[in-house]
C-alpha cells in the first residue's frame, strides 16, 4: 500500500489520458519549433528574393529523375517560366542542377539566447546557388516555412501573456467580488455582465481599431494581448468568485480568519491554492480562444502588422480565390492554427477529467 | 411568467444604457475620425476639413455628441448617420439584416439537423470506432477558426471547377427575378457560408446533445422502459431523446448573436451582402454613428438571444419555475 498526493494522483490520472498526452507532446512540439525558429528554418524570414516570387513548396526527393536512389535526400534547381497561350507561370525543375540537403549548414546569422550563429539544422549549401522553400515562398519571395515559425512564436506567445494578464485581472476581480461582496461585488458583477453581452468578435475588431496606426509592432503586439485579455478575464473571474463565496465559509478558512490571519493572507495562503487546479483548467482552455482571436484580428488586418508576423496574417495573403488557386501553399499556416487550438483543447479536456476530485479512479 | 419576462426587460433598459456608453467610449478612443482621411488629400484643404468636422458635429465635445445621439434615439428614433453613405444609419443596418438573417438561419437549420441524429447516433454506438471517428471530426470543427474553413471550402471547391463561390448568386442571377433557377443558385452558394459558419456550433451540439443523451440512457426510467419491453426505438426516441434535449433548447437562443457575429469573419471572405463586410468597412472608416449602432444591435440580440434562451428552458421544462 502507498499513499500518494492529490497532486501526484493528477499528474497521474493525466497521464493516462491518451488524447491529453497526445496534445501535450504536440505543443512541446510546436513550442519547440517556433523558440528555435531561426535555427530550425533554413532561412530567414524578411528576406525577400526578387527571383523566386510565389514559389511553391520545392519537392524533396529522394530518387532522381534517372531512377538512382541517395540517401541523401536532394532537391533540384527551378526555373521560372511562362506558358505561351495563358500567360499563366510556373516552375519547372531543371534536371541538371542538383542540391543535397545537409544537416547543419551555414545560412543567415542570427542571435538566439544571446548566442550569435549561423548553423542552421537543415539546408542546401548556400554558395550553391540551390534553394529549399519547404512550404513555398510568398508574393515577395519570402520563406514561408521560415515565415510560419517566426508567425508561430506570435501567435504561440500572445495566449501565454494573454491568459497571464487576464488570470491577473480575472483572479483579482473574482477574488474581490467573491470575498468582500456587497457593493462591489454588485458593481464588478454589472461590468462583467456589460463585457459578456457584446458577441465577441466585433467587440475584438472595435477594439483593435484603437491601436494607433502609427505604433511599432511590438506595442502593437501588446496592444493585442491586451484587448484579448480585456475581454477574457470575465470567464475566470466568475469561476473564481464562485470559488471564493464557497470557500469563504468554510471551517479553515474561519479558522484562519480566528487565528488573526489578514484578509491578504487568506485569500493568498487559504484560498488561491485550493482553486489552482480550476485556473489551470480554464486558463488552458482560454488558449484557444486567444490563438483564434489574435489570428482573426489579424486576418482582417487590425491586429499584428509587418515586420512581425503571426499565422493569421500570414493567411491574409490567401484571401483572393486567385491566390488561393495559383498560390495554394499559402494556406498552410492555417493548418498550424487548427493543430494547436486542437491540442490546447485535447490538453484542456484532460487536465479538467484529471482534476475532477469526484472523478473514479482506476480502471474506465 | 409574464412578470419574470417583464422584470428581464426592464434590467435590460439600464444595461442598455452602459452598453451604448461602452459603445461610444471604444469609438471615441480610437486614433482619429471619419475626417482623418481627409487630412493627407491633397484636394481638400485644412480650413475644409474644420467645415466638414462642424457639419457632422465631430467638433463638440464626446460627451455632447453621444447625448444628441441618445436624444435622437429615445426621442425619433434616428440612430444616427452614415457619414461614408450619407444615409440614416437604421436604414442602412435593415437593409443588410434580411441577408444576414437569411444566412444565419439557414446555418442554425444546418446545426441543428446535422448535429442531433450524429449525436444520437454517437451516444448509442458509445466507444464505436464511427462514434470516435465523429469526436474527432467534432474536435476538429470545434478548433478550426471559421475563416480559415472558409479558405478551405473556397479552395476545394474552386479546383472541383465550380464557379459557385464567393457571393450569394452567379452573375446572370443578380438583380434577377426570383426563379426556381435563382433559388438552386442561391443554395449551391450559399453552402459553403453556411458550413463555414455552423461547423463549430455544429460540432459542439454533436458532443452536448451526445453527452446529455448518455446521461439520460443511464437513468433508472430508461431501464424500466427497456425492462417494460419497450422496442429499443421508442425507448430511444420517445423517452431519452426527448430529455436530452430539453437542455439544448436553451442553446438556441444563444446562437442567433452568435451567428450574427460569427457571419462577419466568412462574409469578408465570402464577399457576402450581409452587415459583416459593411461593419468592417465602417470601422476602417471610423464611421462613428454606423459603428455604434451596429455594436449596440449586436449587444441587444445578445440580450435577447439569452432571455429567450431561459424563457423557452422555462417553456419546455416543467420543473423550471420562476416566482
Amino acid at each position: 500500500m502507498q499513499t500518494i498526493s492529490q497532486t501526484q494522483l493528477m499528474f497521474r490520472r493525466f497521464r493516462a489520458h491518451r488524447l491529453g498526452m497526445f496534445g501535450a507532446v504536440i505543443l512541446a512540439f510546436l513550442y519547440f519549433l517556433v523558440i528555435f525558429a531561426p535555427f530550425i528554418a533554413p532561412a530567414d524570414y524578411l528576406q525577400q528574393r526578387r527571383d523566386y516570387v510565389n514559389h511553391p513548396p520545392t519537392r524533396i526527393r529522394w530518387i532522381d529523375n534517372e531512377g538512382n536512389f541517395s540517401l541523401r535526400p536532394f532537391v533540384y534547381g527551378t526555373t521560372r517560366r511562362r506558358d505561351p497561350i495563358t500567360l499563366e507561370v510556373f516552375w519547372e525543375e531543371d534536371y541538371t542542377k542538383k542540391y543535397p540537403i545537409y544537416f547543419f549548414v551555414r545560412g543567415s546569422s542570427y542571435k538566439i539566447f544571446g548566442i550569435e550563429s549561423d548553423i542552421h539544422l537543415f539546408g542546401v549549401d548556400r554558395d550553391s546557388g540551390g534553394q529549399l522553400f519547404l512550404f513555398g515562398t510568398d508574393r515577395f519571395g519570402r520563406d514561408l516555412f521560415a515565415r510560419t515559425l517566426y508567425g508561430g512564436r506570435v501567435s504561440m506567445s500572445v495566449g501565454i501573456f494573454g491568459i497571464a494578464l487576464s488570470m491577473v485581472i480575472g483572479v483579482a476581480m473574482g477574488g474581490i467580488s467573491g470575498y468582500y461582496g456587497g457593493m462591489i461585488d454588485n458593481i464588478i458583477q454589472r461590468l462583467i455582465e456589460l463585457l459578456r453581452s457584446f458577441p465577441r468578435i466585433p467587440l475584438w475588431l472595435a477594439f483593435s481599431m484603437i491601436l494607433p496606426a502609427n505604433w511599432s509592432s511590438v506595442k502593437v503586439y501588446f496592444g493585442v494581448v491586451t484587448i484579448l485579455s480585456l475581454l477574457d478575464w470575465t470567464g475566470i473571474a466568475r469561476v473564481v468568485r464562485g470559488q471564493v463565496l464557497n470557500l469563504r465559509s468554510k471551517e479553515f478558512v474561519e479558522a484562519a480568519r480566528a487565528l488573526g490571519a489578514s484578509d491578504r493572507k487568506i485569500i493568498f495562503r487559504h484560498i488561491l491554492p485550493n482553486i489552482t487546479s480550476y485556473l489551470i483548467v480554464t486558463a488552458t482552455l482560454s488558449f484557444p480562444g486567444m490563438i483564434m482571436g489574435e489570428s482573426t484580428i489579424s486576418f482582417l488586418g487590425l491586429g499584428i502588422k509587418e515586420p512581425m508576423t503571426s499565422w493569421g496574417l500570414l493567411l491574409k495573403d490567401a484571401q483572393s480565390m486567385d491566390v488561393l488557386l495559383m498560390q495554394p501553399w499559402l494556406m498552410i499556416p492555417g493548418i498550424f492554427i487548427v493543430v494547436a487550438v486542437l491540442a490546447f483543447n485535447f490538453m484542456g479536456d484532460a487536465l479538467r477529467d484529471a482534476f475532477d476530485p469526484f472523478a473514479v479512479t482506476g480502471s474506465k | 411568467m409574464l412578470t419574470y419576462v417583464l422584470r428581464r426587460v426592464v434590467t435590460m433598459i439600464p444595461m442598455m444604457i452602459l452598453i451604448s456608453i461602452l459603445c461610444f467610449a471604444v469609438i471615441k478612443l480610437q486614433p482619429g475620425d471619419f475626417t482623418t482621411q481627409y487630412l493627407t488629400d491633397p484636394r481638400i484643404t485644412p480650413e475644409q476639413v474644420a467645415q466638414i468636422r462642424a457639419r457632422l458635429g465631430l467638433d463638440q465635445p464626446a460627451y455632447m455628441q453621444y447625448l444628441t445621439w441618445m436624444k435622437g434615439i429615445l426621442t425619433r428614433g434616428d440612430f444616427g448617420y452614415s457619414f461614408a453613405y450619407k444615409r440614416p444609419v437604421d436604414e442602412l443596418i435593415w437593409e443588410r439584416l434580411g441577408w444576414t438573417v437569411a444566412v444565419a438561419g439557414a446555418t442554425i437549420v444546418f446545426t441543428w439537423v446535422v448535429a442531433i441524429p450524429i449525436g444520437i447516433f454517437s451516444a448509442t454506438h458509445k466507444y464505436s470506432i464511427m462514434d470516435y471517428i465523429l469526436t474527432f471530426i467534432g474536435f476538429i470543427g470545434v478548433s478550426i477558426p471559421s475563416f480559415f474553413l472558409a479558405l478551405v471550402l473556397m479552395y476545394f471547391a474552386l479546383r472541383m471547377g465550380s464557379t459557385a463561390v464567393g457571393g450569394l448568386f452567379s452573375q446572370q442571377y443578380i438583380g434577377a427575378p426570383w426563379s426556381w433557377g435563382k433559388v438552386v443558385d442561391l443554395l449551391r452558394h450559399l453552402w459553403i457560408p453556411v458550413v463555414a459558419i455552423g461547423l463549430s456550433g455544429t460540432a459542439g451540439l454533436i458532443r452536448l446533445m451526445r453527452a446529455n443523451l448518455l446521461d439520460v440512457l443511464g437513468a433508472q426510467y430508461v431501464t424500466t422502459a427497456r425492462a417494460k419491453g419497450l422496442h429499443e426505438r421508442i425507448v430511444i426516441y420517445k423517452h431519452a431523446v426527448r430529455n436530452a434535449i430539453n437542455p439544448l433548447i436553451s442553446i438556441f437562443g444563444m446562437q442567433l448573436p452568435e451567428l450574427i457575429s460569427g457571419t462577419i469573419i466568412s462574409s469578408i471572405v465570402l464577399n457576402l451582402p450581409t452587415m459583416g463586410p459593411f461593419f468592417y468597412d465602417a470601422l476602417i472608416n471610423s464611421d462613428q454613428y454606423l459603428v455604434m449602432t451596429f455594436l449596440m444591435f449586436s449587444a441587444l440580440l445578445m440580450l435577447i438571444g439569452n432571455l429567450l434562451a431561459d424563457i423557452l428552458l422555462a417553456w419546455s421544462d416543467p420543473r423550471i419555475r420562476y416566482q
